[in-house]
């Protein structure tokens, strides 16, 4: 059963981020992205990761693609991408091509040579289900992890003021 | 099919690889940091499959301040790029080059 909905999810999820980076259209390239997080939050929970999967869901399809598209609606872009001979070099397409492709070779090339340990499945046990649940995240976040958070707070305060800063308008 | 620690990790090089063609192809600002987007999260589901196979909290907790780090950069990378757009006209990442010599 989990076999079944890993190949649906991953077949989703690989048809949907290639689409995100082959399409013209920047709104449509959103609405695969929208889809590709929603496949993650699917794995998250195949991984019993219940709430970071809502998490995931929130964060990432609720807040990030809205901001893409927010953007996009902002910068009212018309023109299509620029046409090929504009580039700064001729063969950066091909080339970035090849590196992309050579990435996942290399990577592949040192997983797909054994098939790997078993998971533990999700059933097996009270604990393994517990690990994903929000008190248990939240009890390892303020307890082990309570600097790092802190220090995440920080960041995300130097982000808000950081996006102010560039985002307004200027006045001389 | 029983499913392995090596479904999930090519599964995430995959994406990975996607998203690197995608930064290193597209000519948008946005379709770029899209594409950042995509590395970051398979790089997150390799943390979660290695949690949930070492059954071990800490790759959780890890991906929650890889999300945090994500949401700050998208904040930031789509400022500049409003910034950009009001400079230029244009977010085709080709006619930023005042930087080159």
């Amino acid at each position: 059963m989990q076999g079944v909905m890993f190949i649906v999810l991953a077949l989703v999820t690989l048809f949907s981020a290639l689409m995100v980076i082959t399409r013209k259209d920047p709104v449509s390239s959103i609405l695969y992205l929208v889809l590709t997080f929603f496949c993650f939050a699917g794995f998250y929970v195949l991984l019993g990761a219940q709430f970071l999967a809502a998490v995931q869901i929130i964060v990432y399809a609720g807040a990030i693609a809205v901001l893409f598209l927010f953007v996009v609606m902002m910068l009212n872009l018309r023109e299509p991408e620029a046409e090929e001979g504009k580039e700064l070099i001729p063969i950066w397409k091909p080339l970035g091509y090849a590196v992309g492709i050579g990435v996942g070779i290399v990577f592949l090339s040192y997983l797909a040579s054994s098939p790997g340990p078993a998971i533990p499945p999700l059933n097996g046990g009270d604990e393994i289900y517990a690990m994903g649940r929000a008190d248990f995240l939240g009890k390892a976040l303020f307890t082990d992890f309570i600097l790092p958070f802190e220090i995440a707070g920080v960041l995300l305060l130097a982000a808000v003021l950081g996006a102010v800063a560039l985002a307004k308008k200027k006045r001389v | 099919m029983e499913l392995t620690l090596n479904h999930y990790l090519i599964l995430s090089a995959i994406i990975f690889a996607i998203g690197v063609t995608g930064v290193l192809t597209r000519r948008n600002v946005l379709i770029i940091l899209m594409s950042v987007e995509l590395m970051l999260n398979s790089a997150n589901m390799t943390l979660i499959a290695f949690s949930h196979y070492l059954q071990n909290i800490d790759g959780m907790v890890f991906v929650f301040f890889t999300m945090t780090v994500a949401a700050a950069e998208v904040g930031i990378g789509l400022a500049i790029v409003v910034t950009m757009f009001r400079n230029k006209g244009t977010i085709d990442v080709g006619n930023f080059n005042l930087l080159k010599g």
